[in-house]
């Protein structure tokens, strides 16, 4: 057993246990956004971060993939991590302003505006469905490729996979697509999402009587 | 080589019998330079692939970080990593298709794009890029007139861009097949375009300093192996007998060290270790050790004025070894 100190109460958690886990167990809240239940810790969004240590040697990790230590002692919402996530869900809300689940974290969070450059990604690069497609499936169809400014997600040379059995996991997980069919981008009003979303639109196309996981879906409606 | 004769031989599928000028045994098949890079030209490439990438995979097979070796391997056979490789290797390692491609999508150094018979890689590295490095590769494409990391209409030049080759105090480097230029502007641009064009592996016999002739003789009769009526690089070439397979022919080498250009009766499929015996009186040339590079036995002859030298056996394979004895002889003891 570990014994660490979070937010100043001491709490006794198994080995192996992770910071986010122990400050859930005591009850302190902590947002996350590519942590997932079931999936294993990723700590790509950042969200989560905690403060360790004290004085000078204090730094910032993300409390998902940091395991417990014996006599750690952990601030879950110091000034300095409250304005590092202001500033991580600020830009989530540059890249992918249309997702649910970031303005969700912004009105929590109060942020009321962000102040970078506006784009409208369709991905925030979590591995939510990756993780979700390899460990919960265990089909390993998507994948990231590329890196840096082309780094995205999909299956190997666009294709549809083999390996794929339109389960729908990836969609069923992903923060930024939950709302896409409705898209709040001017231009994008009409959906235009469900047709990346080809193979349970497909599916459906054959059977007429099949509900498509996001329906009612705008696009279907408009198709018929 | 290359001429008549070969024709016969050459892979059947390919319709586009303008192109294959120069053809060049790959697999067996006599095949023309640009076969990769065609389409209709690759019948016969797919049964050969798998056979191919299957012994590729078992080499590094329980090597670290395998999946690295076998990706460098088939872009070394291929100049780029073809879709059905990939798919292969993934058949043959047990991995998935998408960790595959994540990590040959990940590195600049992979391209899954057919790459054109030179390659030209201009850094444009932070140091690089303010030394300049965005002028060269403009200058680059408006003289091969193609975009940064596309190939020529004809096929001939790929351009690509790297992020930092590491020789920033030499910046702007440009590689050209493998060979570096340090410093580069945009006027010294069209001589290495041209360069690569001519070839840059090919010797510049008149002027490189590093290069001189040899007289050599066979190292158990010691007559002369110096052929003066057929004549390469201009001067008379070394002539031997050469077996390999159920071929029996000669081989004449150039008798200048450092360049590497011969003549053979029967063309000497690349990797093809071959024995070597003396025209006169027909004794093996052999007893100098294994070549340091590939293991392949090295071939000696005896250096006329004093020494040894040898060649590695193996087609391909450039390694040699120069030991001259009695030449400086006076002044070392002096």
């Amino acid at each position: 057993m570990i014994e660490l100190t979070i937010n100043g109460l001491p709490v006794t958690v198994e080995k192996g246990t992770t910071v986010l886990e122990a400050a859930q167990f005591l009850g302190f809240p902590i947002p996350t956004l590519c942590h997932m239940e079931g999936l294993t810790p990723y700590g790509a969004c950042r969200l989560c971060v905690v403060e360790i240590g004290e004085g000078e040697r204090a730094k910032l990790v993300t409390s998902c993939t940091y395991p417990a230590e014996p006599g750690l002692k952990v601030r879950t919402a110091s000034s300095r991590v409250v304005r590092a996530r202001k500033i991580i869900i600020e830009l989530l809300l540059a890249s992918c302003p249309q997702s649910k689940e970031i303005q969700d974290l912004a009105s929590a969070h109060e942020v009321k505006q962000q102040r970078f450059r506006q784009e409208y990604e369709d991905c925030i690069l979590c591995g939510r469905c990756v993780r979700m497609c390899e460990e919960q499936m265990m089909a390993k169809a998507i994948g990231f490729s590329g890196r840096g400014e082309t780094r995205r997600i999909g299956t190997p040379f666009d294709k549809k996979s083999e390996a794929c059995r339109t389960c729908g996991g990836c969609v069923y997980v992903c923060p930024a697509c939950s709302l896409r069919c409705t898209y709040n981008e001017p231009e994008k009003a009409i959906c235009g999402g469900c047709a990346n979303l080809s193979p349970p639109c497909l599916d459906k196309e054959q059977f007429d009587d099949m509900m498509c996981f996001m329906s009612p879906c705008v696009a279907c409606e408009i198709k018929r | 080589m290359g001429e008549a004769g070969h024709t016969g031989d050459l892979c059947s599928s390919c319709t586009v019998t303008s192109r294959c000028l120069l053809p060049r045994p790959e697999g067996g098949v006599w095949h023309c330079p640009e076969y990769r890079s065609i389409e209709f030209c690759c019948a016969e490439r797919e049964t050969w692939t798998m056979t191919d990438i299957g012994r590729i995979v078992e080499k590094h097979k329980g090597e670290r970080g395998e999946l690295i070796s076998i990706l460098e391997e088939i872009q070394a056979k291929y100049t780029y990593l073809p879709e059905e490789a990939l798919r292969t290797v993934a058949e043959k390692t047990g991995r998935s298709l998408v960790d595959i491609y994540g990590v040959a999508t990940f590195y600049r150094f992979f391209s899954l794009k057919p790459r054109g018979r030179h390659l030209l890689t201009c850094c444009v590295g932070t140091a690089c890029h303010v030394r300049g490095a965005p002028r060269v590769v403009r200058e680059l494409e408006r003289q091969l007139s193609t975009p940064a990391g596309e190939t020529t209409a004809d096929r001939a030049f790929t351009l690509e861009t790297q992020n930092c080759l590491g020789g920033c105090a030499l910046g702007p480097i440009v590689v050209a097949d493998g060979h570096y230029f340090s410093s580069v502007d945009p006027s010294k641009v069209a001589e290495i375009v041209s360069k690569t064009r001519e070839g840059l592996d090919r010797v510049d016999v008149a002027h490189d300093r590093r290069i001189f002739p040899l007289e050599v003789s066979c190292s158990r009769c010691n007559r002369s192996l110096m052929d003066p009526d057929y004549p390469i690089d201009e001067r008379p070439s070394i002539r031997v007998t050469i077996s390999f397979g159920d071929k029996h022919g000669w081989l004449r080498l150039s008798a200048l060290y450092g360049s590497y250009e011969i003549a053979s009766e029967y063309e000497i499929p690349a990797e093809t270790v071959a024995n070597f015996f003396c025209p006169h009186c027909h004794a093996a040339l052999e007893g100098a050790g294994d070549c340091v590079d590939c293991g392949s036995p090295m071939v000696p002859f005896i250096v006329r004025g004093g020494g040894i030298v040898q060649i590695c056996s193996k087609r391909g394979c450039r390694a040699h070894m120069l030991d001259l004895s009695d030449v400086n002889e006076p002044a070392s003891t002096a």
